[in-house]
């Protein structure tokens, strides 16, 4: 066993000090240390995404990255996009659109289009399409997902 | 899947980094973006008992161009690299093979130093800089080294680097006439055969050539077939004549599920054709 | 008497209602069993084996239950003595199956021993550092080669590795014989037809792949001889059933729980090892432990799907008209059978009628041991193999005939007037109008412009083909002679005080939706609100009684149980209103829910409020003679019949010809479920099944070496579709109800997987027509369709 690390990383606007074992992976660290389960885990060789959150405004699979790493670092998670009782638009496009159903790979699948559409705030369908190829949805064969991101990218287009 | 348990070291700087390095011995390994590593370590095939986090050393950041000599850093993710404008307008094919590694979050944090230094028979990049005659930096203790990228990729997940060795970053001449086409792998999105083409171009016709292959054999490495076949040539229509042979020429070749030896030979010469064509398309 | 001014509240059922599940999924704020900590929870990890088939010689456990932190470390033999073998749901022999192997080991990634440890990455430490020797035996991987004298076998008993044979035919079908019958008809057919298809077809093993992998934590109260039981499963009340079985318990001392299940698609049917085993360690270790599957083992332990290889003749005369089918299909069912496991591959012939007059067919399945995972339920579970046997082969017949494929299906078709339809196998389809539906996707898909479209771009050189399905579906699983569990379902409905309404059902969704389509029906039913009503479900402490979500049974079969139980609260809602109104001598009868109003049809002033009627069940002074207080109903609902929803799929595809790359460049499904209670949800679930059923066509295969070692159990080699692999669909519906439950509605969560697998075949086998390819195995693997286009043939 190895001696434990102290880390400081910044999750969703709050501070977060911890000591942890340097192989404490960041999915764990935010789902066992800090209790935020919204961030899921699908599989084990960075193929599905369900574990994508914002590592220092990046998306990012935190199933591939030691805490340790994140160190310093800014994360945000599924938790931290409301904007208090405020959904932030993607949300509400899953939820308008019927983007997700059992929900599993959705905060994942939200976390990826909000780093998409911050780098492409008007994608085509197909670029929607290549922008979640790092996430897997085995329920909803993606097409209401698209539908919910344009949602999303139209609403903020306007706002 | 959960890695074995190990040390872990945040290096402050490239020299410290190399003394860790030293201390650690065969069991220390470096992580940058760790995106070929901690994978491998959640498997347990990698079970390294020092890591060494380089990823944040700002010596190892940035994107320069120098009387049209581009360096790469050897921590620029391939988000970064996809991004720089730099490389799109001089270099586009590493811009463009970048943008299309595994999947955004793939891209987020995957480093081109790992992917050269990991040396994944399917990764993009090496095919890119063996056609691009891109000179690789490294750092060790008895200073740097520089190593052409043909040279440097020798094996499957071997390379010409020493356990005490850093890749710090890669350096080539600019280059617009080139181009990257590779057949995905629709599973891993690794290449299953990606070819890299780089042309000297004189009007239409073709002065000089280097041509790369990856994801068909072992290692990247040059299709010199096919380059010989390509001085002189008139393009893109002669690309096909070119390119038609260079699967035959590899000596080993990959064969798995996905794709037979037989089906990767003849996809390498696909593949040629089609990176030659766009290469070509670019002058 | 007091008359609440609400508003008019429009009726929900057929509405584009939005999901009343997802804000706290879209939130991060459900919780999946991965997200369940109770104090001083310990946590599983299995070692498990990684050779095929084996005895197992030794199992070192000292190193692991050395380590700190490790509070048992358990071997199968060991743990033998607390959980005996695992029972099954079907009436087939089976060999014993152990939670973990006692004395050999039948596929790779069976468990053979248990660490019971502080932590999930202390546990998984352990767990690596058991040494087991084995005493490897040949895999037997081919199941047409396990059935030949001198293969190794599985088990004792079973040999050849024969767990089940079966033979049906003939011009009809005597089930209570089970003999074979007299078949000359068949023969007849044959010999008589102006053409005959012949043609080996393999629909492959699949790996379901919901995206939560399975998970278990158990609890065991020894103060309180109580179990809970939180599992990532479709069924929780079968998990109760089975597991208080095998831990020796009364169903009264055990709860189990679905929480947020994320998807299941029949891989969460089955009552798994883990449960058990999870549920026997926290009665041995008086602690609460906890099991979360990893993606690697759910693709080597986790049940797989399909993989069957038929052997499919079909019989037409010159004008296209079916005169007969043979099917022999071989079942690959991997090392056990598990709960529905001998189950699945029956229905695959039952199904193989699809929508045409068959006169005539005969059957022979033979479900085969091999050393690899054991198969279930997977989204369709049999139909999809039948449809895709059965439309590959109409397809096939077609072309020999130059027909068009949807004349061919056009001309075989059941026609509407012979409805309720007795099929050969001895179904019954309840409802079914085909040939409006076939017209609408005609339609829909323009298929004459689709057909000039691709012979444009054959003109240009290009690789493009265009097929065509028309499948036939069973829903609404039950009744209760065919499923071993019970094929009703339950529910619940209170009116709460203040008017408002908590329901249960037994049903236990994971994706489908039902929080929010049940509460639409209740809506309706009670013309209250949406927002006043609470659908419960997946707890067996607060569900009395259930079954589960699988067969598409939950809106057919569940949604029936709900409004059935909603009738009795109903009515005992309007006995209480009519006893507020005694002075208008208002009757029962008389009464209706009106926008929340319980008011006399067609008077709104004699009326009370929903609310106030409610709040009198409660405090009921005076109670009206004859009656309890209180508005609390509960009903079960056991299907007469199955339902039989279908529809038609037609897709376009373009091959690349220096690589064989297929592109899915259009797929149109118009499908006929019956009444649609969401069409936003219906969409979903199609879009859902579609992308399954194009993922087998054109994606997805579980592969093992010769060795028995599986080749893709990860995401790195299974390729999973994903968004740029697919087109947008184009969808429309026929509606044809169904008689068998009162909403009409007849399941549609299986639907598109069923269709779109042979639809998209029949569209590659049509883009390689021009080089002589009649048939293509599934997926349309890049280097399978370049060496077609290069050599012609089959593959």
């Amino acid at each position: 066993m190895s001696e434990p690390v102290p880390i400081t990383i910044n999750v969703n606007g709050r501070k977060r000090s911890a000591m942890v074992e340097a192989r404490l992976l960041l999915v764990h660290f935010l789902r066992e240390s800090l209790n935020l389960t919204g961030t899921h885990v699908g599989c084990d060789t960075s193929q599905c995404g369900a574990c994508t959150v914002l590592l220092d405004g990046r998306s990012t699979k935190s199933c591939t990255v030691f805490a340790v790493q994140a160190d310093g670092s800014e994360v945000q998670t599924i938790e931290g996009l409301a904007d208090g009782d405020e959904l932030h638009p993607l949300q509400d496009g899953f939820w308008e659109e019927h983007g997700l159903q059992c929900g599993y790979c959705t905060p994942g699948m939200i976390m990826s289009a909000v780093n998409l559409l911050e780098d492409n705030p008007a994608p085509s369908e197909a670029e929607i399409r290549e922008g979640i190829s790092g996430n897997i949805c085995r329920c909803t064969g993606y097409q209401h997902i698209v539908n919910a991101i344009q949602h999303a990218a139209e609403r903020m287009a306007q706002s | 899947m959960i890695p074995t348990a190990f040390e872990y070291r945040r290096a402050g700087s490239v020299a410290e980094a190399l003394s860790l390095l030293q201390e650690g011995g065969p069991e220390a390994k470096l992580l940058a973006g760790g995106h070929s590593l901690i994978p491998m370590m959640k498997q347990r095939l990698a079970e390294p008992g020092l890591l060494i986090d380089i990823g944040g050393l700002d010596e190892l950041r940035g994107i320069q161009e120098d009387g049209g000599e581009i360096a790469i850093g050897a921590a620029m993710t391939h988000a970064e690299i996809a991004a720089s404008d730099v490389l799109r307008a001089q270099a586009p094919i590493v811009a463009e093979t970048a943008a299309n590694i595994g999947d955004a979050q793939v891209r987020n944090r995957g480093t081109i130093g790992g992917s050269l230094a990991h040396a994944d028979p399917g990764a993009d990049l090496p095919a890119v800089m063996v056609a691009l005659d891109a000179t690789i930096a490294l750092l060790g203790p008895n200073g740097e080294r520089k190593v052409q990228a043909e040279d440097f990729f020798q094996d499957i997940l071997t390379v010409d680097l020493a356990e005490d060795e850093i890749v710090t970053g890669v350096c080539f001449q600019a280059c617009r006439s080139a181009a990257y086409a590779k057949l995905e792998q629709r599973a891993s999105k690794f290449a299953l055969v990606g070819v890299a083409a780089a042309l000297s171009l004189d009007g239409g016709t073709c002065s000089s050539a280097r041509v790369a292959v990856t994801g068909a054999s072992s290692h990247a490495q040059r299709l010199s077939g096919v380059e010989g076949a390509l001085a002189g040539a008139s393009l893109p229509g002669g690309a096909a004549d070119a390119a038609s042979g260079a699967g035959d020429a590899l000596d080993f070749v990959n064969e798995d599920l996905h794709g037979s030896e037989e089906y990767r030979r003849a996809m390498t010469a696909v593949f040629a054709r089609r990176a030659i064509e766009a290469a070509a398309g670019r002058s | 008497m007091t008359i609440a001014d609400g508003p008019a509240l429009p009726k929900l059922i057929g509405e584009r209602v939005k999901r009343r599940e997802d804000p706290r999924l879209i939130q991060g704020q459900a919780t999946y069993v991965d997200d369940i900590k109770l104090p001083g929870m310990l946590h599983l990890a299995f070692k498990r084996s990684d050779i095929a088939h084996g005895v197992i010689r030794s199992i070192d456990t000292s190193a692991a239950a050395a380590m700190e932190g490790v509070e048992l470390v358990i071997t199968g033999a060991e743990l033998a003595e607390h959980l005996g073998p695992m029972p099954i749901g079907t009436p087939f022999p089976a060999p014993d199956h152990y939670s973990v192997a006692t004395d050999k080991v039948r596929y790779v990634g069976e468990p053979v021993a248990v660490v019971v440890a502080e932590d999930r990455y202390l546990a998984r430490d352990a767990a690596d550092a058991i040494e087991v020797e084995y005493d490897e035996l040949p895999a037997v991987v081919d199941p047409e080669a396990a059935m030949e004298a001198g293969s190794a076998t599985l088990h004792e008993g079973f040999e050849r590795n024969i767990a089940v044979e079966s033979y049906w035919g003939g011009t009809g079908v005597n089930p209570e014989t089970a003999q074979p019958e007299d078949d000359s008809a068949v023969d007849a057919a044959f010999a008589e037809a102006d053409v005959v298809v012949s043609q080996r077809m393999l629909n492959q093993r699949l790996a379901p792949n919901a995206m939560e992998p399975r998970g278990v934590v158990a609890h065991y109260e020894p103060g309180r001889e109580y179990l809970t039981v939180w599992s990532a499963t479709q069924n929780p009340h079968i998990l109760r059933t089975l597991v208080a079985a095998l831990m020796g318990l009364g169903e009264h001392q055990v709860r189990a729980v679905a929480p947020e299940v994320g998807g299941g698609f029949g891989c969460k049917i089955n009552i798994y090892g883990e449960e058990y085993v999870a549920a026997a360690l926290s009665r041995l270790v008086k602690a609460p432990v906890k099991w979360i599957e990893d993606r690697t083992e759910a693709f080597l332990t986790t049940t797989h799907g399909r993989d069957l290889l038929g052997y499919i003749d079909l019989a037409a005369k010159n004008d296209g008209t079916i005169t007969g089918l043979k099917a022999r299909i071989i079942a690959d069912i991997g090392a056990y059978e598990v709960l529905l496991t001998a189950m699945i591959p029956t229905l695959t012939g039952l199904m193989m009628n699809g929508v045409y007059r068959l006169p005539v067919v005969r059957h022979e399945l033979t479900e085969v041991f091999t050393n690899k995972t054991p198969t279930d339920a997977y989204r369709g579970a049999g139909r999809p193999e039948g449809l895709y046997f059965l439309e590959r082969a109409v397809d096939m017949v077609a072309r020999e005939l130059g027909m068009d494929p949807a004349e061919i299906r056009r001309k075989n078709f059941v026609p509407p007037d012979e409805f309720p339809f007795a099929t050969q196998g001895g179904l019954v389809y309840d409802s079914g109008n085909y040939e409006p539906c076939l017209d609408k996707a005609l339609e829909v898909a323009d298929w004459q412009g689709l057909l000039a479209e691709r012979d444009a771009a054959r003109a240009e050189g290009r690789i493009v083909g265009v097929g065509l399905s028309f499948y036939v579906e069973v829903c609404g699983l039950g009744p209760s002679a065919v499923v071993p569990t019970g094929g009703w379902e339950h529910s619940g409905v209170t009116v709460e005080r203040g008017g408002k309404v908590t329901a249960t059902t037994g049903a236990s969704p994971h994706g489908q939706g039902n929080e929010t389509t049940f509460a639409q029906m209740l809506a309706d039913h009670f013309s209250i609100p949406l927002e006043d009503i609470t659908i419960l479900h997946g707890d067996t402490s607060v569900v009395k009684q259930g079954i589960g979500t699988f067969g598409s049974r939950s809106q057919a079969v569940g949604g029936a149980a709900l409004i059935s139980a909603a009738g009795k609260a109903g009515d005992k809602m309007k006995q209480f209103a009519a006893a507020l109104m005694t002075d208008q001598e208002v009757s029962p009868e008389d009464l209706v829910f009106e926008d929340g109003r319980i008011q006399v049809e067609g008077a709104p002033e004699v009326s009370k409020t929903f609310a106030e009627v409610a709040d009198y069940a409660y405090v009921p002074v005076p109670l009206p003679p004859g009656m309890e207080p209180g508005v609390s109903e509960e009903a079960f609902f056991e299907p007469e019949n199955n339902t039989y929803p279908f529809g038609c799929h037609i897709s376009m595809v373009e091959v690349d010809r220096d690589t064989g790359e297929t592109k899915l460049l259009k797929l149109i499904a118009v499908d006929d479920c019956g009444n649609v209670i969401n069409p936003l949800i219906v969409d979903g679930q199609v879009h859902g099944g579609l992308a399954q059923g194009i993922g087998q066509a054109m994606f997805e295969e579980v592969v093992y070496d010769e060795d028995g070692q599986p080749v893709t159990a990860s995401f790195m080699d299974y390729v999973m579709p994903r968004a740029a692999d697919l087109p947008v669909f184009e969808l429309d519906r026929t509606v044809t109800p169904t008689p068998i439950n009162p909403l009409g509605a007849k399941g549609v969560g299986e639907a598109g997987t069923i269709g779109s697998t042979p639809c998209v075949v029949n569209a590659a086998v049509d883009a390689l027509a021009p080089f002589g390819v009649t048939h293509i195995e599934m997926p349309l693997r890049p280097e399978r369709m370049w060496r077609l286009i290069n050599e012609g043939g089959q593959s």
